[in-house]
């Protein structure tokens, strides 16, 4: 038999050199505070159009990661180039065609939405006139053109998010870094800036976002790696991720407390059941099929408080990689 | 290191940055103070003048009065009045350092938090700096300005040479300035700030010679005052004020002062770079 032919990729490896649509491509990127190290030597690559995010916990290296895509931490050591050069360099010049959304707003709380834009545009050396004729688009964008000449103290916090996201794309950006973008939203709020996130997704603009929300990284991102004290520790789509860690379906079991125990150890006997986490407060089934499990479990003669069935999410993926949950 | 590949050109309509234009950068952070300062500026100039007609009055009509009887002698023949606007104006300079150069650099880190939106954009850590060193300047020069003008006012004002003290005040300001906001932006809280008022800026204005002649202090304690960056701004303006000053003394404060500021600046830029690349 010929030997299979070499497998092609269906996508250029974004993180080989002089890929012309790779926007920013890292290799062996590490940063350290003092004898802390924040990111480990990650590799990634992120191509033009796409949304990319960096998933994981709070300390995870994400935003630290963020910071140094966003020109404003240089690297410790390992090669980063983004846009085609080099962030140590060419600081001011990647950073004019960046769009950046802090975890924190840095609104200027004193000034009205419109001032806010026009001081922001202004760091950029846009022209009066320009940054007055794109406030007016940005805001109908962010839905905000009727509190245009409003304070921004009293807007709710939703509104001062997309604020800051018209903020970003005051110099018409190439790519947006989004740090955390509706950490400390309510579900409403949350889904206002997914939807504006979407928009501008689908107008070509390259999204690069952290995040400890797993419905935020399947909601948006086209690729993404999960992170994890520092190193990446898988990177795919949402789907392939789920797939590749994840069983289709998990029976979520809870217990009264002084069975959960117990209830578990029977549990192990389970057919079908790939893998199960017993966590504080619930035990999960990996399996094929959720309702069947349940059956099963109810045939080995365990009576859950409660169950539910559902499909394997981002947070099982992580649960599965680091044996941890997101929100620890 | 990252290997830097040859850079795209910078599409249309987009800005394009200034490089090798380091002061266009600065400006565009100047520019932001003084939109923030559109918000309060009636009520800043009417302190910047109420204050020196108020300590004017005060100190050199009313105490004056007291102390011509006296001691005019050691005020080198002067009225009080003559003899403390100068000392006064430098004063000012030194306090106003301190109220542009704590609260709002730290406000700019911690609160409003608008130097991290600045270097978000094009804008480096230097720029953020020397962006806001300039609007600090030109705070100090309104401020001085006017005292200057309200001791022209009170007639206090013996010689031509007194144009030449706005300047120096503003440069005794600048020996402060660069200092604190290099201090400012490192702190997370402002506790230390009151412990600066109270144990060197007011400790300063009140032994530096600005209401009685440092000869009049203990021996040991003259040649402290000597290195006191507010006593070489007191004595160049008074010198100024008066008419009797010389050139040589003037260019050792001058000196002495504007190394001061740039041991300010250098360490302000190191400090700045710190705080906001981390």
């Amino acid at each position: 038999m010929p030997p299979l032919p070499e497998q092609v990729p269906v996508l250029p490896d974004p993180t080989a050199p002089d890929q012309p649509d790779v926007l920013v491509r890292a290799r062996g990127l590490t940063k350290k505070f003092g004898d802390f190290t924040a990111v480990d030597g990650i590799d990634f690559g992120i191509t033009r159009g796409e949304a990319f995010g960096f998933l994981g916990p709070n300390g995870a290296g994400k935003s630290s990661t963020m910071r140094m895509v966003g020109c404003v931490s240089p690297p410790t050591s390992g090669e980063l180039v983004i846009l085609g050069r080099d962030p140590v360099r060419a600081g001011p010049e990647i950073r004019a065609r960046l769009g950046v959304v802090p975890q924190e707003n840095t609104l200027d709380l004193e000034l009205t939405v419109r001032e806010n834009l026009l001081v922001y545009g202004r760091y950029f050396g846009l022209p009066r006139a320009l940054i007055r004729e794109r406030t007016t688009s940005l805001l109908e964008f962010v839905q905000l053109s009727d509190r245009a000449e409003d304070q921004v103290d009293p807007l709710s916090g939703g509104m001062k998010r997309r604020l800051v996201i018209a903020r970003s794309l005051i110099n018409d950006p190439e790519i947006l870094l989004l740090d955390e973008p509706t950490t400390g939203l309510d579900p409403q709020a949350r889904h206002i800036v997914w939807d504006r996130l979407f928009r501008l997704k689908q107008r070509g603009v390259t999204l690069i976002l952290t995040t400890h929300y797993m419905d935020e990284a399947e909601q948006l991102c086209d690729r993404l790696v999960v992170m994890d004290g520092g190193r990446i520790v898988a990177e795919g789509s949402p789907r392939q991720l789920i797939e590749q860690y994840s069983t289709p379906e998990v029976l979520e079991l809870r217990f009264d407390p002084g069975d959960h125990e117990q209830a578990a150890e029977k549990l192990a006997a389970l057919p079908d059941a790939e893998r199960q986490e017993v966590l504080a407060d619930r035990v999960l089934i990996y399996t094929r099929d959720g309702d069947q499990a349940l059956a099963a479990a109810r045939a080995l003669g365990i009576e859950p408080v409660t169950s539910l069935a559902r499909r394997s999410t981002l947070e099982d993926v992580f649960l599965r990689l680091t044996g941890r949950q997101l929100g620890d | 290191m990252a290997t830097s590949t040859a850079g795209r050109a910078t599409p249309a309509g987009r800005p394009t940055p200034a490089a090798g234009r380091p002061w266009t950068f600065a400006t565009r952070e100047l520019r932001f103070w003084l939109t923030d300062y559109r918000r309060v500026w009636r009520g800043s100039i009417i302190s910047s003048v109420l204050g020196p007609v108020l300590y004017l009055t005060a100190m050199g009509a009313g105490l004056g009065t007291l102390v011509n009887r006296h001691a005019a002698a050691s005020l080198g023949g002067v009225t009080y009045l003559a003899f403390i606007s100068p000392g006064l104006l430098a004063a000012t300079a030194m306090q106003t350092a301190f109220g542009e150069g704590m609260y709002p650099v730290l406000g700019s880190v911690r609160w409003v938090q608008n130097y991290f939106a600045a270097v978000a954009s094009p804008l480096r850590p230097a720029d953020v700096f020397r962006g806001h060193l300039m609007f600090v300047t030109l705070r100090l020069t309104m401020n001085c300005g006017i005292f200057l003008a309200v001791i022209a006012a009170f007639g206090a004002v013996r010689s031509p040479l007194a144009v030449l003290a706005l300047p120096v005040a503003v440069l005794t300001g600048l020996a402060f300035a660069p200092g604190l906001m290099a201090w400012s932006v490192t702190r997370s809280r402002d506790t230390s700030f009151a412990v600066l008022m109270r144990f060197v800026m007011v400790p300063l204005f009140l032994f530096s010679g600005t209401f009685f002649p440092i000869s009049q202090l203990p021996g040991w304690l003259q040649p402290v005052a000597y290195v006191t960056p507010l006593w070489h701004g007191v004595a160049l303006c008074r010198s100024l004020a008066l008419g009797t000053a010389d050139l040589g003394g003037a260019a050792v404060h001058v000196g002495y002062l504007l190394v001061l500021a740039l041991a300010g600046a250098a360490a302000a830029q190191r400090q700045y770079r710190k705080r906001l690349y981390e």
